[in-house]
């Protein structure tokens, strides 16, 4: 239908057929409160140009997925989100997440090791262990990985400020076990951007954590040519309360000032581009979901192709691992959030992630049981073998209500980046507040839509049942596992050459203070057993700390 | 009645080592929108810094968000460390990823209330006023 016809005919719909019976609980909208129209069409779509738009899954502008032929060729990387107390009791939980069909491991580190601190210091205690792995030393991460071959094996691994210290952690790891570098593949998060932004765990201020960043695209680009770099990502811009359209726009503003950085570094954007991916939330709002990621993929690849002149394919794939919305679930009724992470895995899937963690249904409450995790695993087998989505690539195209969220949502990302342009860059804008304040305002909409029933949470202010507490079996994390961790590390220390120390702080020092590249540095520091928190205070002794101004 | 003269005063700050303030500062917000006076201390706050600012602002609730599985440490130091310093007239809530057997716990150690995920803040509002 012609759509100019369409838009007359749909006024006279409206009247006629669609309003004669009267709506019944709006206000519709989208998650991230945007109004949707009763129905969509040709009208919708009609400045879509296939050829342009959209194009054949794996060729540009990759709209409908960036390999050819998708998950017919090979389903997404199932990756658990794993990691509590010591190495030895996490190790444990990955080989068994690995025996039950999990294809990668992801590791989640504890608060202290987050913010590149020891077991032993004094703002640690009480936190080591309790929602993530404690790691030292190498000494721990070769525990971790114990029977896990990381030739074989990729690893993700959640850190930022001290990235290039666990990366060093895990590759003489894997030096000791015999694998070579070259053969190692896996992925830091390393993007510091967002940490100023939505998740905080911070330690350096951001122009020299921006130099780390460039430091690690240049190392890894020629020793570890397998290893992703930055995980460049929106979910903790998400969770911290963000619209879709914010996390999308915010995440690929971070995206293209790592990739300014390192052409400022002197770096070619085919060297180090191919190597960055991207992480992004799965919320509750299906069709909303599925749009950001094909509006992200086809962003990214104009982008990379026209601003930054990238010239290799690789360079302008937007690969991403997706994780559904931990803020989604609720602490009531604890078990329906099987039912929001299988619905927020498929909007993954539909919108052509490269891997996937699903949220177990206990995560409100504490660390997984083995059992929610498993249940958390099947959602994603389910999905791959039983429900068909995986049999034809990029299903929802064409839809005329996707392809306008599509085009709507990568209109909005447009005008954030130049909002952010306005207010200086991404770094000047972090240092403004412009992005924390902007999360804070959604975030505070947000709750007062659910609180003036605008938005209905189920089992949280709609079908709840008065006196219920949730009878769910929940993980305890024992306390004595701090006192073990303190022990192990002081016997690091105790038994490790310190002179070999001495002279591997020196030379990381030296290169601090001038502009040699950290890793081999960093590397030489874990082989000498030094510790997280001594290794963070080497260089934070040059490079300062951050402070922000607390605002809400 | 002599307490309605004025506005409560409402430390709220997020102590331990995770950076989730999302609730914080939404709790924060609504507080301050509910016409009380708020003071946002912000992330990363020891024990020693909460309490601190507790006394020298002279607040009447102190509200701690605390999602890092720390609370069982965190909460019995405020309470302690006010106490000694003569401010135990000085009310205690909180919220966060905390399991019902330690809240309950913290409750008998002396946190007025601990509200869960999905608390309205109307609820939390209401609970200030009423102490």
């Amino acid at each position: 239908m012609d759509p100019e016809l369409f838009r007359r005919e749909k006024e006279r719909w409206l009247e006629d057929t669609y309003g004669a019976t009267p709506e019944e609980g709006g206000p519709f909208h989208t998650v991230s409160s945007e109004d949707v129209d009763p129905l969509y069409g040709p009208a919708d779509t009609a400045d879509l140009d296939y050829e342009r738009d959209l194009g054949f899954p794996g060729e540009f502008p990759y709209t409908r997925g960036i390999r050819g032929n998708m998950y017919r060729g090979r389903n997404w990387t199932m990756r658990q989100f794993s990691g509590f107390g010591t190495a030895r009791e996490t190790n444990r939980r990955y080989h068994f997440l690995l025996e039950r069909g999990q294809t990668g491991l992801s590791v989640a580190f504890d608060m202290p090791t987050i913010m590149g601190l020891d077991s032993d210091d004094p703002v640690s205690e009480g936190e080591v262990g309790r929602c993530g792995v404690a790691i030292d030393s190498v000494v721990d991460m070769q525990t971790l990985f114990d029977g896990i071959p990381l030739d074989r094996i990729t690893t993700s691994m959640t850190t930022n400020a001290p990235a290039s210290i666990l990366l060093a952690f895990y590759l003489v790891t894997g030096e000791r076990q015999g694998a070579r570098f070259s053969d190692m593949g896996g992925t830091i998060q390393n993007d510091i951007l967002k940490e100023y932004i939505a998740q905080k765990s911070w330690i350096f201020p951001p122009r020299p954590s921006m130099r780390i960043i460039t430091d690690i695209m240049a190392f890894c680009s020629s020793e570890v040519p397998r290893w992703n770099t930055i995980s460049i990502s929106g979910y903790h811009i998400r969770e911290a309360g963000s619209t879709a359209a914010q996390e999308l726009a915010f995440t690929l503003a971070d995206g293209m000032a790592y990739v300014q950085a390192g052409i400022d570094a002197g770096l070619d954007v085919d060297d180090f581009a191919p190597r960055l991916s991207f992480f992004f939330n799965s919320h509750i709002d299906f069709f909303e979901e599925i749009a950001k990621y094909r509006a992200a993929r086809r962003i990214w690849a104009r982008v990379m192709r026209e601003r930054f002149g990238a010239r290799k394919e690789e360079s302008l794939l937007l690969r991403f691992h997706t994780q559904t919305a931990g803020c989604s679930l609720t602490a009531q009724q604890p078990e329906n959030n099987i039912v929001r992470t299988a619905f927020e895995g498929m909007a993954a899937v539909l919108g052509g992630t490269q891997s996937l963690h699903t949220n177990s249904m206990d995560e409100v409450l504490a660390l997984p049981t083995e059992k929610a995790v498993e249940i958390a695993l099947r959602s994603q087998q389910v999905i791959a073998h039983e429900t068909g989505v995986v049999n034809t690539i990029d299903p929802l195209a064409g839809s005329y209500f996707v392809e306008h969220m599509t085009d709507r949502l990568e209109e909005e990302a447009l005008a954030y980046f130049d909002e952010i342009e306005a207010e200086g860059g991404v770094l000047e804008a972090i240092e403004k507040g412009y992005f924390q304040r902007r999360i804070a305002d959604a975030a505070y909409r947000y709750q007062m839509e659910i609180e003036r029933g605008d938005r209905v949470i189920v089992g949280v202010n709609r079908y709840v049942h008065e006196g219920e507490s949730p009878e769910i079996e929940l993980l305890k994390v024992d306390h004595a596992i701090e006192r073990e961790q303190v022990d192990a590390l002081e016997r690091v220390r105790r038994e490790r050459d310190q002179a070999k120390v001495g002279d591997a702080f020196q030379e990381l020092k030296h290169r601090c203070e001038c502009d040699d590249n950290l890793m081999p540095a960093i590397l030489d520091c874990a082989r000498a057993h030094a510790t997280l928190g001594e290794i963070v205070g080497v260089v934070k002794d040059v490079f300062g700390e951050y402070r922000e101004r607390p605002i809400y | 009645m002599e307490r309605e003269a004025r506005a409560r005063r409402v430390l709220v700050a997020k102590p331990g080592l995770d950076g989730h303030d999302r609730g914080a500062k939404v709790v924060a917000r609504a507080l301050r929108d509910a016409g009380m006076e708020v003071i946002y201390l912000g992330l990363h706050q020891t024990p020693e810094q909460i309490v601190q600012a507790a006394v020298d602002e002279d607040v009447d609730v102190v509200g701690l968000s605390i999602l890092s599985g720390a609370h069982m440490t965190i909460f019995p130091k405020v309470l302690d460390m006010l106490r000694e310093k003569g401010a135990g007239d000085i009310h205690v809530v909180g919220g966060g990823i905390i399991p019902e057997e330690d809240m309950d716990e913290l409750e008998r150690q002396g946190v007025a209330k601990l509200f869960t995920p999905g608390t309205p803040t109307a609820d939390i509002v209401r609970f200030i006023d009423s102490l």
